[in-house]
């Protein structure tokens, strides 16, 4: 198949329509990964997109029916490869609402500092790349840079840049390494200027404006009905952060403000993302603070991995525990939920049903990045021309290993 | 969850008349059994009925029940954002399964449709446009079932995939292969 198909041709009145089918991606730069489209042309008028998608498709689902509890974390950081201890804390949160535990408060108050980091790191690419899409791109390389921090931290906090996998079930593998919170706030210093200065960078520029505003409004009704969650649907009008609405851990002891926008339109949804990471910002500082010393693991070496790592050395029992847990896991009991998490995309939700035994039955990953990415279909939005797709691509932020699963 | 107001299951309960039950077993949110024939009259009532204004479709997943019976299941989750509800649903469906769609009721239902036909082959009657998803279209199978290897089928791409059953009859074979 070459890349353009000529499918219609028509002699009107107008004078020479011609339509023709044209591939965008998978390997094209604003496609962020290898999302698909077939786009349905009449010059440079789009008629119909029709997203193709499942290049990455990894069967995730399918793996974590043939894995233990624990196996499954890793999996879960390979979902949305930007904000992993979001992806971690929703998966631990059902599993632990499932056995009916909750993890201590100072693992509580690391994972929700860590997603919060994740939150902007997940918010920073967006950032750079809605204006890299529509040809700014110095904003991307700056935001890339400013990332590098929280990279920093994260190998810092667990040894790994990326793929964290720091949550346990009952709690987080260990406690902050000395002289981290410190870095923590000495980020959140330097970042908050910056936040400004990308604002001053490309916030008011005229050709960015021009390419964002006003195009692909979606309304608050239909952005509803399409499921949108997360900035996504915030921009839209619709006052609802599952963070405020139905705190899970300790979100209920921040202060921190829902960013609604009106508008619904390219420019909002970056905006909305660009004001959250001043909240995100605020949250993390509030995380520091409130922190006091304490367990970071449930103890019950039935279902958590002994923290004290001489004590592995020494004693026999928490030997025999660890060996169990690590080769066969741990029962769950019979039963099935649904949690639901704001994650940087949307609600990231994780349905799993336990049928009693070291593996789940059945995990449902109700990941916001595909019905996110749905919208794109949706013909009611202004996107006219292809230029407008781009910006919309860009601002609907899909991760397609997400998206894919 | 925050749970202003019990929640008035009876509500849903009464006006479907015994043709919607609630589950058993289930603790972490309301939970309601149909059958397929009903789905569509009881989502439409969830959505429209001023006492839930079910409006947002969070998701639908598929389940494999195999070899018990009724072997399948759709699950739904439904979350009210302005009185902050989440309520699932449940519909169990005979071999080979369909389901009515309920993309004219929540828009998203259409690529969670999708998937479930892809991933286990349940076919939405009057879906707009029911084609695999993640899968290619030529696929054979259907990969979420409990009976579908991990590893997928041997063929000349995948030298590590289980062999194909060989006498039994493919289940891919069903009047639901009729419809790729």
């Amino acid at each position: 198949m070459t890349d353009v198909n000529i499918i219609h041709e028509s002699n009107n009145e107008d004078g020479l329509s011609r339509e023709v089918l044209m591939n965008l991606g998978p390997q094209h730069p604003s496609t962020h990964g290898v999302l698909r489209l077939l786009l349905q042309m009449d010059g440079e008028i789009v008629k119909r997109i029709e997203p193709h998608i499942g290049l990455l498709h990894r069967g995730t689902e399918k793996l974590c029916e043939n894995f233990t509890y624990t196996q499954i974390f890793p999996l879960t950081d390979r979902l949305d490869y930007l904000c992993q201890p979001s992806n971690n804390l929703g998966y631990a949160l059902a599993v632990e609402a499932l056995l009916d535990i909750k993890a201590p408060e100072r693992a509580q108050y690391i994972r929700v500092l860590m997603a919060e980091l994740s939150r902007i790191s997940g918010h920073l690419l967006i950032t750079g790349a809605l204006p890299m899409d529509v040809g700014a791109i110095t904003t991307l390389l700056y935001t890339m840079r400013d990332r590098e921090m929280i990279m920093d931290l994260m190998e810092m906090i667990s040894g790994a840049r990326m793929h964290t996998s720091f949550c346990r079930v009952g709690g987080v593998r260990e406690d902050l390494p000395e002289g981290c919170t410190e870095r923590i706030i000495e980020f959140c210093d330097i970042f908050e200027q910056r936040i400004t200065d990308y604002e001053d960078l490309v916030g008011n520029n005229r050709v960015f404006l021009a390419r964002v505003e006003n195009v692909g409004n979606i309304t608050g009704e239909d952005a509803i009905a399409l499921g949108l969650s997360g900035p996504c649907l915030r921009a839209s009008g619709v006052d609802w952060d599952i963070r405020r609405d139905a705190p899970y851990e300790i979100y209920d002891k921040l202060d921190f403000n829902v960013i609604v926008r009106n508008d619904g339109d390219c420019y909002d949804r970056w905006k909305c993302r660009v004001d959250e990471m001043y909240e995100s910002l605020k949250m993390i500082r509030q995380c520091v603070d409130q922190m006091q010393p304490g367990p970071v693991l449930i103890a019950d070496p039935k279902i958590a991995f002994p923290v004290n790592k001489d004590l592995l050395a020494h004693s026999m029992e928490t030997q025999i525990h660890h060996f169990k847990l690590a080769a066969e896991g741990f029962k769950v009991p019979k039963g099935e939920v649904y949690t639901a998490i704001e994650a940087p995309k949307g609600e990231l939700g994780f349905y799993i049903i336990s049928d009693g035994t070291e593996k789940p039955f059945r995990v449902k990953i109700r990941a916001p990045s595909f019905v996110n990415l749905q919208a794109l279909t949706d013909r009611t939005t202004n996107m006219k021309y292809l230029a407008d797709v781009i910006a919309m691509i860009g601002s609907l932020d899909p991760v397609m290993k997400e998206v894919d699963k | 969850m925050s749970m202003p107001d019990p929640f008035p299951l009876e509500n849903i309960i009464d006006n479907f008349n015994g043709r919607v039950s609630v589950a058993a077993n289930v603790t972490d949110m309301p939970c309601v059994v149909v059958s397929p024939k009903d789905l569509v009259a009881l989502c439409l009532f969830l959505r429209d009925d001023q006492a839930f204004k079910f409006n947002f479709m969070a998701d639908i997943c598929g389940v494999d029940f195999y070899p018990n019976l009724p072997r399948y299941q759709l699950v739904y989750h439904l979350y009210s954002i302005s009185l902050g509800w989440r309520l699932r649903i449940k519909c169990p469906l005979e071999d080979p399964p369909t389901a009515p769609t309920i993309t004219h009721i929540w828009t998203t239902a259409n690529w969670h449709e999708r998937e479930a036909y892809d991933m286990f082959g349940i076919v939405f009657e009057d879906h707009p446009d029911l084609r695999r998803i993640y899968m290619w279209q030529e696929f054979e199978g259907w990969p979420m079932r409990r009976d579908f290897p991990l590893r997928g089928y041997k063929d000349k791409y995948n030298p590590f995939g289980a062999e194909r059953p060989g006498a039994a009859p493919s289940i891919t074979k069903g009047p639901i292969g009729d419809i790729l």
